[in-house]
C-alpha cells in the first residue's frame, strides 16, 4: 500500500454538443472537469456522487473506453492516455472492468466457459491452459466448472456478475474498476459479491476502483473514499474520516440522504433543494454553490481547488 | 399443452433415445405447426423441382399440335397448353428456376447487405455516404430495373437476379446498420475492448452473431418476394426468354387461353401461391422462435 499504482491527473472529458458532419459544435458539456486522485496496489477507492456526476465516464476513461480529452492517466508510471492501440491492448492486460448491468455485459450468444476464455485467446493462451485456467476462474468466483457450456440466459443475475468477475481475474490485472457492480443486483446478492470483491483483494492483492452510489456498500469495502460532484471531487480522504466527519457540505448532505440502518435513530436532516445544475452551464466558481446550505457571495468568483487538510483529507470548498 | 405433456411424459420415459428423438420432433411440431406445414409443403415442391429430369412425364418444351388444350386427364394430369405442352411438366421444370432465382437473390441480397450495413454502422463518414445511395437505390423500382436491363442486355438468369437483387439491399441494409448502431454500445462490446479483443473479432464474434436472427428472417421473406417478382418479371415479358418455362410464363402464356383453358393458369398459379405461402409460414414461425429468446436478454 506504498506505492501507486494508478495515478490520475487533471483528468477531463468534454462533450462537444449540437455538432454535425459539417457543423462546429457551439456547446461544450464538461462531464469530468478536472480529476485527479491516486490508488497504490491492494487498495480500494470509492468514487460517489448523484447520477450525472461523472464517476461512470471517469472509470471508462481509466479503462480507456473512453478517450481523455485532457490530462494523464498513469498505471505503474506509464501513461495509458497517449499509448497506440497495439501497446493499449497490452497495457489492458494490468487494468479490467467489470460492468454494473450483469445483463447486457455478457454476450448473450456466447458460452459462460467462452465468454471467460477469450481475454486468455486474446493474449495467445494455449487452448489446454486456457481450459484448465477457466476453471479454475469458475471456482475462485465461486461458480460449478460444469456450468462452462451454459448461455447467460441460463444464469441468475449474480451468477452474471460472478462470471464479470471471472472475465476482469483472468487477464491477472493489478487493478480492477468497478462500475457499480452491484447496483443491479437484489441486497443479498450484492453482499456475496462484496465479499467475493473482498476476498479476491485480500488473496491476490488487486486493487479497486469502486465506483457506486449506494453509500453503505462503499463504507464497507473502500479505504478511502472520493466524493464527486457536477465532474470535480469535493472531498476526499480515508473512509473512516469521511464517514464520521465530513467536511464539505455537499459529502454532509450526501451522508444526511442516506438511510440509517436502525429506524428509531434520529438523524440531522440536511436536505438539499433543487436539482443539480446542468454541466453544459455549471454554475460561475463553486460548481455546489447554486445548493449548497453555507454559500456566500465570495463562492461565486472561484472554483475552490481541492486543498490538504491534513490526516490525508482533502476538500474542495472556500469556506472550510 | 398441459395435457398434451401429461400424455406424452410416460411414454418418453419408457422409449430408447431414438424415439426420444421421435417425441422431440412431435413436441416441435406440436408447438409450431406453422414451420411444419411451411417445411413440408417447400420440401415437397423443392423434391419435384430437384427431380425433374426423372419425374417429369414429357419433355416441357415438346410441342404437339394434336394435343392442344387438352383438360387435365390421366394422360396429362394437368392438361395441356395451346401448343399441346404437358403442363404438369412445365410446372416442375418452371420450378427449378423460379427456387433458383428466390435462393439466390435472398442470398445475395443478405450477404451484400449485411457488408455494407456492417461499414455503414461502424463508420460515420461511410454510413453519410452509403446510405443516401441506399436511398437513391430504394427509389428504383424492380420492374422498371428489369426492363431496362434486358433492353440493354440479353434475357438470362442473371439479368433477373441483378434486377431483383438491387432494389432489396437498401432493407437489408437498413436493417444490419439499426442493429449495429445499437449492439456497438452495448455493454458487452465495451467489455470485449476491454479485454483486448482486435477490432475484427469484436464484429466477428459479437456483432455478428448478433444479427444473425433477424436476418435469417428477413432472408425468407425476401426468398418469397424474389420468388414472385421473377414471376411478374415472366409474366412481362422481360425475364427469362420464351423456351425456357418458369411459373410466370406459363401463366403468361395460359392468360391468352384463360377462357379455353383454365388449367394453364390454374396449376402453376397454385404451385407459385403454395410455395411462396409455405416460405411465409416458415418465416413467421423463425420470427416467433428467434423473437422470445431477444425478449428473455431485457
Amino acid at each position: 500500500m506504498s506505492t501507486a499504482l494508478l495515478e490520475v491527473s487533471g483528468l477531463k472529458k468534454h462533450y462537444a454538443l449540437d455538432g454535425g458532419l459539417f457543423r462546429k459544435p457551439t456547446r461544450t458539456l464538461a462531464a469530468v472537469d478536472g480529476v485527479s486522485f491516486t490508488i497504490s496496489s491492494g487498495e480500494t477507492l470509492g468514487l460517489v456522487g448523484e447520477s450525472g456526476c461523472g464517476k461512470s465516464t471517469t472509470a471508462k476513461m481509466i479503462v480507456r473506453l473512453t478517450e481523455t480529452t485532457e490530462g494523464s492517466i498513469r498505471i505503474c508510471g506509464e501513461d495509458i492516455s497517449t499509448l497506440g492501440a497495439g501497446a493499449m491492448r497490452h497495457k489492458r492486460r494490468d487494468v479490467q472492468i467489470i460492468f454494473q448491468d450483469p445483463y447486457s455485459s455478457l454476450n448473450p450468444r456466447m458460452r459462460a466457459g467462452d465468454i471467460v476464455a477469450e481475454p486468455l485467446r486474446n493474449f495467445g493462451i494455449g487452448r489446454e491452459e486456457v481450459r484448465t485456467r477457466v476453471a479454475s476462474l469458475f471456482d475462485r468466483v465461486g461458480l460449478r466448472s460444469d456450468y462452462v457450456a451454459r448461455f447467460p440466459h441460463e444464469f441468475s443475475g449474480g451468477q452474471r456478475q460472478r462470471l464479470g468477475i471471472a472475465r476482469a481475474l483472468a487477464l491477472e490485472p493489478k487493478l480492477i474498476v468497478c462500475d457499480e457492480p452491484v447496483s443491479a443486483l437484489d441486497v443479498s446478492v450484492q453482499a456475496q459479491v462484496i465479499n467475493l470483491l473482498t476476498d479476491l483483494q485480500r488473496e491476490l492483492g488487486i486493487a479497486y476502483l469502486f465506483v457506486a452510489h449506494d453509500l453503505a456498500v462503499v463504507e464497507h469495502i473502500s479505504h478511502r473514499v472520493a466524493v464527486m460532484y457536477l465532474g470535480r471531487i469535493v472531498e476526499m480522504a480515508d473512509r473512516q474520516t469521511l464517514f464520521s466527519d465530513p467536511r464539505h457540505p455537499y459529502t454532509q448532505a450526501l451522508l444526511a440522504a442516506a438511510p440509517s440502518s436502525h429506524p428509531r435513530q434520529k438523524k440531522e436532516r440536511l436536505l438539499l433543494c433543487g436539482d443539480a445544475p446542468s454541466p453544459t452551464s455549471p454554475p460561475s466558481g463553486c460548481p455546489f454553490r447554486t445548493r449548497c446550505p453555507i454559500a456566500e457571495p465570495g463562492c461565486a468568483e472561484a472554483v475552490p481547488a481541492l486543498r490538504d487538510l491534513g490526516e490525508g483529507r482533502q476538500v474542495a470548498c472556500h469556506l472550510r | 399443452m398441459a395435457v398434451t405433456d401429461t400424455v406424452s411424459l410416460p411414454a418418453a420415459r419408457s422409449t430408447a433415445p431414438t424415439k426420444g428423438r421421435l417425441a422431440r420432433f412431435a413436441r416441435f411440431v406440436r408447438r409450431h405447426p406453422n414451420i411444419a406445414i411451411g417445411a413440408l409443403i417447400l420440401t415437397l415442391i423443392v423434391a419435384c423441382s430437384a427431380l425433374a429430369p426423372l419425374i417429369a412425364p414429357y419433355d416441357p418444351d415438346a410441342i404437339n399440335p394434336a394435343e392442344r388444350l387438352k383438360p387435365p386427364s390421366a394422360a396429362h394430369l394437368f392438361g395441356t397448353d395451346a401448343f399441346g405442352r404437358d403442363v404438369l411438366s412445365r410446372v416442375i421444370w418452371g420450378g427449378r428456376i423460379s427456387l433458383v432465382v428466390g435462393l439466390t437473390v435472398a442470398l445475395f441480397s443478405v450477404g451484400i447487405g449485411l457488408a455494407i450495413g456492417l461499414v455503414a454502422g461502424f463508420s460515420r463518414i461511410a454510413d453519410a455516404v452509403l446510405m443516401r445511395v441506399m436511398d437513391a437505390m430504394m427509389a428504383i423500382p424492380g420492374i422498371l430495373l428489369a426492363i431496362a436491363l434486358v433492353a440493354l442486355t440479353t434475357a438470362s438468369i442473371e439479368t433477373v437476379v441483378f434486377a431483383l437483387v438491387i432494389p432489396e439491399i437498401p432493407r437489408v441494409v437498413r436493417l444490419v446498420r439499426a442493429m449495429v448502431l445499437s449492439l456497438r454500445e452495448q455493454p458487452f462490446v465495451d467489455a470485449a475492448r476491454a479485454v483486448g479483443t482486435r477490432f475484427h473479432m469484436i464484429l466477428i464474434r459479437h456483432i455478428m452473431p448478433n444479427t444473425v436472427a433477424p436476418l435469417i428472417v428477413q432472408a425468407t421473406f425476401i426468398c418469397a418476394f424474389a420468388i414472385l417478382g421473377e414471376a411478374y418479371l415472366s409474366f412481362l415479358g422481360v425475364g427469362l426468354p420464351p423456351p425456357t418455362s418458369t411459373w410466370g410464363s406459363v401463366i403468361a402464356e395460359g392468360r391468352k387461353v384463360f377462357g379455353l383453358a383454365v388449367w394453364v393458369v390454374l396449376f402453376p398459379g397454385l404451385f407459385l401461391g403454395f410455395t411462396v405461402l409455405s416460405i411465409n409460414l416458415i418465416g413467421d414461425g423463425l420470427r416467433d422462435i428467434l423473437d422470445p429468446k431477444l425478449s428473455r436478454r431485457q
